[in-house]
């Protein structure tokens, strides 16, 4: 991670760039390969397995891996009944997916690893993957609505009680903002991810660089950058749940206006 | 030259985005910490609006930081 530049500096982007880890095969000038991407996505999967698998044993007395299997499916059974109402729990199997993915692949990407030679990679960084998660989301608002309510999913887009000569406005600025949706929570979660991570290297650098330069300096600028860095990390495992949770409750939020159109 | 500088002045004009969108974002778990502490039975049943609004400004600051980003690394 520490690839130097002109002038001796440390290029934060660097954690970001996919790299192909065993060549990769190149079929009518695309590209297939397995990547660090790719890896990360595997351990990502592993993970919530394993997680899962713990709390499948149907004991009658929970033990303490149960109880957080448990305490996890049914805090997005909550959000789905109390957001969408009795009709939430078809889908519950999707938001749960999307929620336990996004909280894996963000806290793996924090995960300390660096210390063994591995790069830590936050699949959930590129918005390459964001937003075919929120495209799919999406997709479900689309189908949905369309299935269940034909035409008359456009009075989505006109409120209760709108005046008649305010209609084609307010229609126009509706189907805007509800176009927007997919970007929105795409970019969200993406950034979100990347800035944090951006913030975590520019820290790490000032230490590097402040111990490089003596040890005055070393105390005056190490110090206060690693106690920084402490807590950015714990504010970024924070920031890790949240944007789970958010994701998971926006795409339930739409859902609610396909399923019960305000 | 000139446009270097002004590529970098403007990501850090850029970030006055951020900060402007943590003034928003202060603001609502303010008041809902306010609202919260006047009739606590009444907020967890409010913590999902309080999301929903977070998220909704932090996308702002977000966008802005992304346009930072564009300008130093794009």
């Amino acid at each position: 991670m520490a690839q130097e530049e002109g002038g001796g500096g440390i290029d934060p982007m660097h954690q970001f760039q996919i790299e192909p880890m065993f060549g990769s095969w190149d079929p009518a000038g695309g590209s297939l390969a397995f990547t660090n991407s790719t890896l990360w996505m595997v351990f990502a999967l592993v993970a919530v397995w394993l997680f899962m698998l713990g709390g499948m044993r149907r004991e009658l007395v929970p033990g303490r891996w149960q109880m957080a299997v448990e305490s996890v499916t049914g805090f997005i059974d909550d959000l789905l009944a109390r957001n969408i109402g009795p009709e939430g729990k078809k889908y519950v199997p999707y938001i749960f997916t999307i929620f336990i993915f996004i909280l894996f692949a963000n806290l793996l990407g924090l995960a300390p690893v660096g210390v063994f030679g591995m790069h830590p990679f936050t699949v959930t960084s590129h918005i390459l993957i964001t937003g075919v998660m929120a495209i799919i989301s999406f997709g479900i608002v689309l189908v949905v609505g369309f299935w269940r309510h034909k035409h008359r999913f456009f009075t989505l887009f006109v409120p209760h009680g709108t005046p008649l000569p305010m209609v084609p406005l307010l229609f126009v600025i509706e189907l805007v903002s509800f176009l927007v949706r997919p970007f929105s929570l795409a970019l969200r979660l993406f950034i979100a991810m990347t800035a944090g991570h951006v913030l975590l290297k520019v820290f790490a650098s000032f230490f590097i660089q402040g111990m490089n330069a003596g040890p005055e300096m070393g105390l005056l600028v190490s110090l206060p950058s690693l106690l920084l860095m402490l807590f950015v990390s714990a504010l970024e495992i924070l920031i890790c749940v949240i944007q789970a949770y958010v994701f998971a409750l926006l795409s339930a939020l739409y859902i609610n206006d396909a399923v019960n159109l305000h | 030259m000139e446009v270097e500088a002004a590529r970098l002045i403007g990501a850090g004009l850029a970030a006055i985005g951020a900060g402007a969108a943590a003034i928003g974002v202060g603001y609502i778990w303010g008041s809902f910490l306010q609202g919260a502490l006047r009739n606590p039975e009444a907020a967890n049943g409010e913590q999902a609006r309080l999301y929903i609004g977070f998220a909704v400004t932090e996308l702002l600051g977000l966008i802005a930081a992304v346009i930072g980003f564009i300008l130093l690394f794009g």
